[in-house]
């Protein structure tokens, strides 16, 4: 092989600057952000707080196909004997009354920007 | 390899009549059978039966229709603002002075403009005066679901021609198919022009490169309210709301009742608008 102290010293230096953010933060990945608590003390959301936390975007797209495209605008979701729209904007964020603490803090960390914000109001943008 | 020419032209025959032979009995076994044609087919029939055919069908679920009483708009002279106001705030439309980022779900314009297929000759005066409350037909047959590539619009079951906002891609085929000019394109960002201490809270707004229009208040309906319109006008039954697939409904009874017309009938498209001029 030609060369080969010099292609093995830019590889070396091109593994070293891909793998930087991995060393540099020493393989830690930070603190995992904690997420708010619903605000009216409700200790029940539409699904376990598990599957909430991993599987809300689908919830969110079925709920969204279910209204818009089907028209079931009932109030077919029950938590505790109490009967909810299927909502974004005047369910989920009834309870949940930051964008900022509630969704922001995890969208942020785990570095994703959905587009929900576009359209729907968020509690802060409207007094 | 020696062809001659003798052999050439023999095969050549031969293989022009298999093509066109072939054709002919695909085309045999294909026609009346594809779907694309079957439909188109109907949709002929559909034409040339000219705007009253759909009434004769006996239809099932729902298809929700409007009949608006210009005889009640003339004679108060603000209730058409007021009814633009209010959607305007259902519905958080936004205001932008410009006339080419204007956003509209229902306005007011002339009766030449709003009726163009109408004799426009010797007008009276008291139809020349006032406008006309022009607003998303929800069209039977709507063109401009046809036209849309991401089925971004389409019919749903109440027969509201509606909106998906999260699957529109802003390409404005649906604002060139629509023969009423009834669609609206956010060019700009709708909240540049929204005071959003005052919007309505319950509803979303839009984003910017989506087309957008009169959903006869699809939200409402859902719930069981009338539209927004139709609450404001009050007891004056202006604006009637129903189903026209129920012949018990109080808009059929209306319909009955008065001679109405609809915009561009010779279109085909079956506007559920109508109008008492």
């Amino acid at each position: 092989m030609y060369d080969s102290g010099k292609i093995l010293t830019g590889l070396a230096i091109f593994v070293l600057f891909v793998t930087f953010p991995i060393w540099y933060n020493h393989g830690d990945a930070g603190a995992v952000p904690k997420v708010e608590k619903a605000a009216n003390n409700a200790t029940q959301c539409v699904r376990p707080v598990d599957e909430m936390r991993s599987e809300h975007m689908q919830l969110l797209n079925e709920w969204r196909d279910d209204v818009l495209r089907t028209g079931d605008r009932s109030f077919a979701v029950e938590v505790d004997g109490k009967k909810y729209q299927k909502s974004l904007m005047n369910t989920c964020m009834k309870c949940h009354t930051s964008k900022k603490k509630f969704c922001d803090e995890c969208h942020d960390y785990a570095s994703v920007s959905p587009y929900c914000w576009d359209c729907h109001v968020a509690p802060e943008d409207m007094n | 390899m020696d062809k001659k020419r003798r052999d050439f032209l023999k095969i050549a025959g031969v293989s022009t009549l298999a093509g066109l032979g072939g054709t002919a009995v695909v085309d045999r076994l294909v026609s009346g059978t594809s779907p694309v044609q079957s439909e188109a087919a109907k949709h002929a029939d559909n034409a040339q039966g000219g705007h009253d055919s759909h009434q004769e069908e006996a239809k099932s679920g729902n298809r929700y229709g409007m009949v608006i009483d210009l005889r009640e708009f003339k004679k108060d002279p603000a209730l058409g603002d007021k009814v633009v106001e209010v959607c305007n705030h259902t519905h958080n439309v936004p205001d932008f002075p410009k006339k080419k980022d204007e956003i509209k779900w229902v306005w007011l314009t002339g009766y030449e403009n709003a009726f163009t297929e109408h004799s426009q000759n010797y007008k009276d005066q008291g139809t020349l005066d006032n406008e006309v409350l022009v607003m998303c037909n929800h069209c039977d047959n709507p063109p401009c679901v046809r036209a849309c590539p991401t089925r971004a619009t389409f019919k749903n079951a109440d027969g509201i021609v509606a909106m998906d906002y999260h699957r529109c891609i802003g390409c404005r085929f649906c604002m060139a198919a629509c023969p009423y000019g009834m669609r609206s394109f956010n060019w700009r960002d709708p909240r540049f022009a929204l005071d959003m201490n005052k919007i309505n809270k319950e509803f979303p707004t839009r984003m910017r490169g989506v087309v957008e229009k009169c959903n006869f208040c699809a939200e409402r309906v859902g719930l069981g309210k009338q539209p927004a319109c139709v609450e404001v006008c009050g007891s004056s039954k202006a604006i009637v709301f129903g189903n026209l697939n129920d012949p018990k409904s109080e808009i059929r009874k209306v319909l009955k009742e008065n001679y109405t017309i609809q915009r561009k009938p010779s279109l085909g498209t079956h506007p559920s608008v109508f109008y008492i001029v």
